[in-house]
């Protein structure tokens, strides 16, 4: 058993919440007093029906304004997969907060409302799932009953949808009509549509193959932590704990500790206490090396022969998350895994339009939601590779000094 | 690449021992909010796990209602004591003394708010800047939208429309002076991922959690142990049942549930077969309304 971890990318009136209370509920992941909680709160509404979307509305200021604030977690699991839903809401601030679920996620549903086909929002959707580099997207032809089932008009939502990915490099997608409303096609697959050959949302969900999109060939190791007990019986015990955010290390592996580019080997390798002979991604390990080194938090060791970028001037795609407007020249920090440092966006070069994928060249500032590309340098190097290549090492954030906000997240090209 | 393939717990207990050691790396006064429940002591074990041959980098902290089951109390000083680990232990009943607090009134009148004062009064004492809590998302609606690093103003407060967008596994924990943070590291797990996780690794509880004979009344459907801190009336049906507890609150505000599942496997088919939520079992607290957990946040709640 393993985890998959989803985002559901489509707005209220895609029935993007109902989808979600729809696989809780027939997955029996819902509790009998979480259903008489929400029944009893349809019962305000008018048609009476149980709204299964809220389930998935948490907050009482979003129930009184029939909106989503923030993206949500939920959590369901099946006899073959544990899974982690993040649930993004679909209004305004939806840029920012989409690129935050998806950067964690193996998979995106786009949902598609059958009646009107791709349109902008569903460009928007995949272009960000494209940014993000989702490994996997399925897209999910929702309210189906409203057209009859139609088998055509789904095939040529089809042939427009493999337009957009095929403009946007979206790789493994796959197509499944559903309606959410009724669960046809969501955890059996249903009757109306016997022209459909694929399976069930649910069958996808748990056999979409995640353990290939691990990175097995290049070792990442970000220090976080230096262990040294300092007691007598361990006075020369000093572990460098971390996570193996990608790759495999072995005990004698020849390694670099970057960015100041020393060298040393593997000399153990503990997990939980125990010594193990190797250790991959994404363990949580101690480290210990043959050299007595300085090596602190915000390191990274990685293999002789498996280099990082390093350097101090980064090209990055920029999805701002600011209040405040991003403007050149501006000053923040920039974390990368366990690694802070000083930075200066030193220029915007053009801002993308997340609907049509047009470039604004040089514009003057970036707000809210805006996608821009900026070059940033670093007050020192830093350790990286790009994020197309390796996600685990080539996304970063920015963060404002003055507030200590979150304001950007950085793709690092 | 088969062999490189981590399960589901080991890839939970990783990324929690990941957000332990982000958490040492980035703070310079944490604490471990410890109870005794269950959840608490798989964070203990995750933080072993995480600094082991090494201390802790932080204290184990109780805020003590004053209303807590005397098993999970004897298994708190008992776990830190074999561990060899600082325990911080602040009293409800000193806050409510020295501030003047009026204490709710009624049948299960509860501290449950009031454990709220002390606990921002301890932060205050030790200049705390981060407490590491043992939450999960999927107890709770309001939990559910909350940051695994998760900022709280100088009155502990959480405002869940200005929170932080937390990416990849990159966590945020700068503040000002006065905030602090609650952490969270078992965010991503759900009550079944902790039985199956202290199933695997033999991790020891406190005897409440399996079944044992106790004297328990009936209110609303659910069975709340009689003890000095509730009252119980002449009309009350009051009986001996063999129960266990599924969590471990205050005593005038959890329940227990009836069972005979004397170990872990068989608390393991109860859960998988039961048809109420945790909470929703065994909590009296989040009956009061449909954002009492939402409320409490705001408040400085955990």
């Amino acid at each position: 058993m393993d985890i998959l971890r989803f985002i559901t990318a489509g707005s209220v009136d895609d029935g993007k919440s109902t989808l979600i209370g729809r696989l809780l509920y027939d997955s029996k992941s819902i509790m009998i007093d979480q259903l008489e909680a929400i029944e009893k709160q349809s019962k305000n509404k008018e048609d009476g029906e149980i709204d299964l979307a809220l389930l998935t509305d948490g907050l009482r200021a979003e129930r009184e304004q029939g909106i989503t604030i923030d993206v949500a977690y939920k959590y369901f699991s099946t006899p073959k997969r544990k899974f982690i839903i993040a649930d993004a809401p679909g209004h305004t601030q939806y840029t920012r907060n989409m690129v935050t679920g998806a950067s964690n996620s193996d998979l995106a549903i786009i949902l598609v409302d059958a009646r009107n086909g791709v349109v902008e929002q569903t460009r928007r959707h995949s272009i960000i799932a494209s940014l993000l580099n989702i490994p996997h997207v399925v897209v999910a032809i929702n309210k189906m009953d409203l057209v009859n089932n139609s088998e055509d008009i789904y095939n040529n939502i089809v042939i427009d949808y493999a337009a957009v990915a095929t403009s946007l490099g979206l790789k493994d997608i796959k197509y499944i009509p559903i309606s959410a409303i009724n669960g046809d096609n969501i955890v059996e697959k249903s009757p109306v549509f016997h022209w459909y050959q694929g399976e069930s949302l649910l069958h996808i969900l748990e056999n979409v193959e995640v353990a290939n999109d691990i990175n097995y060939t290049d070792a990442r190791f970000p220090v976080q932590y230096v262990i040294r007990p300092q007691t007598e019986a361990l006075h020369d015990y000093r572990g460098y704990a971390g996570k193996v955010v990608s790759g495999i290390y072995k005990v004698g592996d020849k390694i670099t500790v970057q960015p100041a580019g020393v060298e040393s080997t593997i000399s153990a390798i503990e997990i939980g206490g125990k010594q193990v002979t190797e250790a991959f991604a994404p363990q949580s390990v101690v480290l210990h090396l043959s050299d007595d080194i300085d090596i602190s938090r915000g390191d990274i060791i990685v293999q002789k022969d498996n280099q990082p970028s390093v350097e101090n001037e980064l090209d990055v795609l920029l999805c701002w998350m600011g209040n405040k407007p991003l403007i050149a020249g501006n000053k923040y920090l920039l974390q990368i895994n366990s690694r802070v440092t000083r930075a200066v966006v030193k220029e915007i070069e053009y801002k993308l339009d997340v609907n049509s994928l047009l470039k604004e060249l040089a514009p003057e500032q970036a707000g809210l939601n805006d996608i821009v590309k900026v070059k940033i340098k670093t007050a020192t190097p830093i350790p990286f590779d790009s994020y197309k290549k390796l996600r685990v090492n080539g996304g970063a954030i920015l963060i404002d000094e003055t507030s200590n906000v979150t304001v950007g997240a950085c793709m690092i090209q | 690449m088969s062999q490189h393939r981590l399960d589901y717990l080991d890839q939970l207990e990783s990324e929690s021992i990941h957000i332990f050691r982000e958490v040492a790396g980035q703070f310079e006064r944490p604490a471990l909010m410890f109870s005794g429940g269950k959840d608490s002591i798989v964070l203990v074990h995750l933080a072993l796990k995480a600094f082991r041959p090494g201390k802790f980098p932080f204290p184990l902290l109780h805020i003590d209602t004053g209303h807590n089951f005397q098993e999970a109390l004897d298994f708190r000083d008992t776990l830190a004591n074999t561990i060899g680990e600082k325990l911080i232990v602040r009293n409800v009943a000193d806050t409510i003394k020295e501030k003047n607090l009026t204490e709710q009134k009624g049948k299960f009148a509860s501290r449950n708010a009031l454990q709220t004062y002390t606990l921002l009064d301890t932060i205050e004492e030790f200049k705390f800047d981060a407490c590491i809590g043992g939450a999960r998302r999927d107890e709770e609606k309001a939990r559910a939208k909350e940051r695994i690093f998760s900022v709280r103003d100088e009155f502990g407060q959480w405002d869940p429309k200005l929170q932080r967008p937390e990416l990849w596994n990159t966590y945020n924990g700068r503040i000002h002076k006065g905030e602090n943070v609650r952490v969270f590291p078992i965010s991503n797990w759900t009550e079944l991922d902790i039985w199956n996780y202290i199933k695997r690794n033999e991790i020891e509880l406190p005897s409440i959690y399996f079944a044992h004979d106790r004297e328990v009344l009936e209110w609303q459907g659910q069975l709340v142990a009689t003890s000095a801190f509730i009252q119980v009336d002449d009309t009350d049906k009051v009986a001996v049942k063999k129960v266990r507890y599924r969590t471990v609150g205050d005593m005038t505000c959890t329940a227990a549930v009836e069972s005979t599942a004397a170990n872990i496997d068989d608390i393991i088919k109860e859960i998988i077969a039961t048809k109420t939520s945790e909470r929703g079992e065994t909590r009296i607290d989040d009956r009061v309304s449909e954002a009492a957990m939402e409320d409490r946040k705001k408040n400085g709640y955990f």
